[in-house]
């Protein structure tokens, strides 16, 4: 398990040399609730930081996820379009959403670290 | 919580929207519903509120017996919706001698004042602020119920009865708006909380929130008034042609009877339809849809994730010649035109008492 950072928009961000692992938070799952829906991008697609990059929908109402940091997606995880409720039981897990390969590595020190998200989180809670 | 018509209320309670859902469908619901707007309507100087109410609704109500409750709406002079209600002809055993009215929270302040000068003269109304309403939802709510009224077992679907459950005096409809059996009880406020507690101490009952009210009214086809339903929408495009007396198609006397008439005769532009996406994606209220082309045809008014369905559901209005079921139509989604399906609702078979 590499090193982990957090973006404003409750994504968490794994970082293993120059690829990052995306995914929601379970904070943001929480929030969200039973997750019905989740669309991603597509292997190849360029993604800048905090720009459009899937969505996910729960019975409640859709939201946007966005790219934490610019890069090329290099993987998709496919599991999440059949089964999306993979999120509501291991957000920070197997329900990953995507892997890039980043353009600009000094985009990860605009990230938090665990603790800022906490505290963070505990502000919006 | 969010903010429903000036009342904070829970999209969900512990459990979640979808195992709510599921919970009603397989059990019973409980669904506090006490912000919609109750009210008597009484007559004047011996005149009928049935005759009286029927210049504001296109309902039979002269048709309507004693203890039993009919779905209307009231209309504008265009024949648009102000608001669809539930009317029910009640007598001193019930509570009052005349009718008992149930109104949208959003639309009751507007609703009532409307009714009360349109009547003038003729009728009196007068607002149930002291009594809350509880729904009591799902296949096992007759059981339940029953348990403390055995008469409510086989009380006639969409029928009224007075009875004093766990010491409560309650106003109770063999109703509601999920698509399964169950009450509407209307019962005094400072009862309220305790006779729900009551009731969620037996087992199988759980409280409801608004989210699984929405999700299960929707797979059941039942509209949702400013949304599904509105001012420039009629009851001949809502679908809800069936709610309209035989008697009243033929005579009018409604506001914009001359409208509806002619829709009833000539057919409408635009019809309210049920939709399923192919995929999974859900459509939400507001989203665009199209014809094969990309034309468009119309907009869903209602859009979700049907729990017991398994997958994304909407209802919308298409224009006429689209609104056959199995027509293929398109949902505009985030820039992306998704297949969909024009089909018959509801979306789950209705399971109400039939006796």
């Amino acid at each position: 398990m590499g090193d982990v950072k957090y973006s404003e928009e409750h994504e968490w961000i794994e970082i293993d040399g120059d690829t990052v692992t995306v995914g929601i938070t379970k904070f943001a799952q929480e929030q969200l609730g039973d997750i019905v829906f989740v669309e991603l991008p597509e292997v190849g697609a360029e993604l800048e930081s905090g720009g459009e990059a899937g969505v996910v929908e729960s019975v409640k109402a859709a939201s946007e996820v966005y790219a934490p940091v610019s890069g090329e997606v290099v993987e998709i995880n496919d599991s999440l379009e059949s089964t999306p409720e993979l999120v509501n039981d291991d957000a920070e897990g197997e329900a990953w959403f995507f892997k890039m390969r980043l353009s600009d590595p000094a985009e990860l020190d605009d990230l938090m670290n665990e603790k800022a998200y906490r505290a963070f989180c505990a502000e919006q809670g | 919580m969010v903010g429903f018509a000036g009342y904070a209320m829970p999209v969900s309670y512990p459990l979640g929207v979808l195992k709510e859902h599921l919970h009603t469908r397989a059990s019973v619901g409980l669904f506090d519903v006490s912000h919609m707007g109750q009210a008597w309507l009484e007559g004047v100087d011996g005149a009928d509120p049935a005759a009286a109410l029927e210049s504001l609704v296109p309902a039979d109500l002269a048709g309507l017996g004693l203890n039993r409750q009919r779905y209307s709406q009231l209309l504008n002079d265009a024949g648009g919706i102000r608001d669809d209600l539930m009317i029910a002809r009640t007598d001193g055993a019930l509570g009052r001698d005349g009718l008992f009215l149930v109104v949208n929270a959003a639309c009751k302040d507007a609703d009532f004042a409307h009714i009360d000068s349109a009547l003038t003269g003729r009728a009196r109304l007068t607002r149930i602020e002291d009594r809350a309403l509880i729904a009591v939802q799902g296949p096992k709510a007759a059981s339940l119920m029953s348990t403390h009224a055995p008469e409510l077992a086989t009380l006639p679907f969409m029928a009224l009865t007075r009875v004093d459950i766990l010491g409560v005096d309650c106003l109770i409809s063999r109703s509601g708006y999920t698509g399964e059996d169950g009450y509407e009880v209307s019962l005094p406020a400072d009862a309220a909380e305790d006779f729900a507690r009551a009731l969620l101490d037996q087992d199988g009952v759980a409280m409801i929130g608004l989210g699984a009210r929405d999700s299960l009214r929707l797979e059941a086809g039942l509209c949702l008034y400013g949304h599904d339903l509105d001012e420039t929408t009629t009851p001949i495009e809502a679908g809800l042609t069936w709610s309209i007396g035989k008697r009243r198609r033929e005579e009018g006397g409604f506001p914009g009877a001359a409208i509806i008439q002619r829709q009833l005769g000539e057919g409408v532009a635009r019809k309210r339809v049920g939709i399923r996406p192919e995929g999974r994606a859900p459509a939400r209220e507001g989203t665009e849809i199209t014809d094969g082309d990309g034309a468009p045809i119309g907009t869903v008014t209602s859009g979700g994730f049907g729990p017991t369905v398994g997958g994304p559901i909407a209802m919308g209005y298409v224009a006429a010649a689209h609104a056959a079921p199995g027509s293929s139509v398109f949902l505009s989604v985030r820039g992306k035109a998704l297949p969909a399906e024009v089909v018959k609702t509801p979306f789950v078979p209705q399971r109400y008492y039939r006796g």
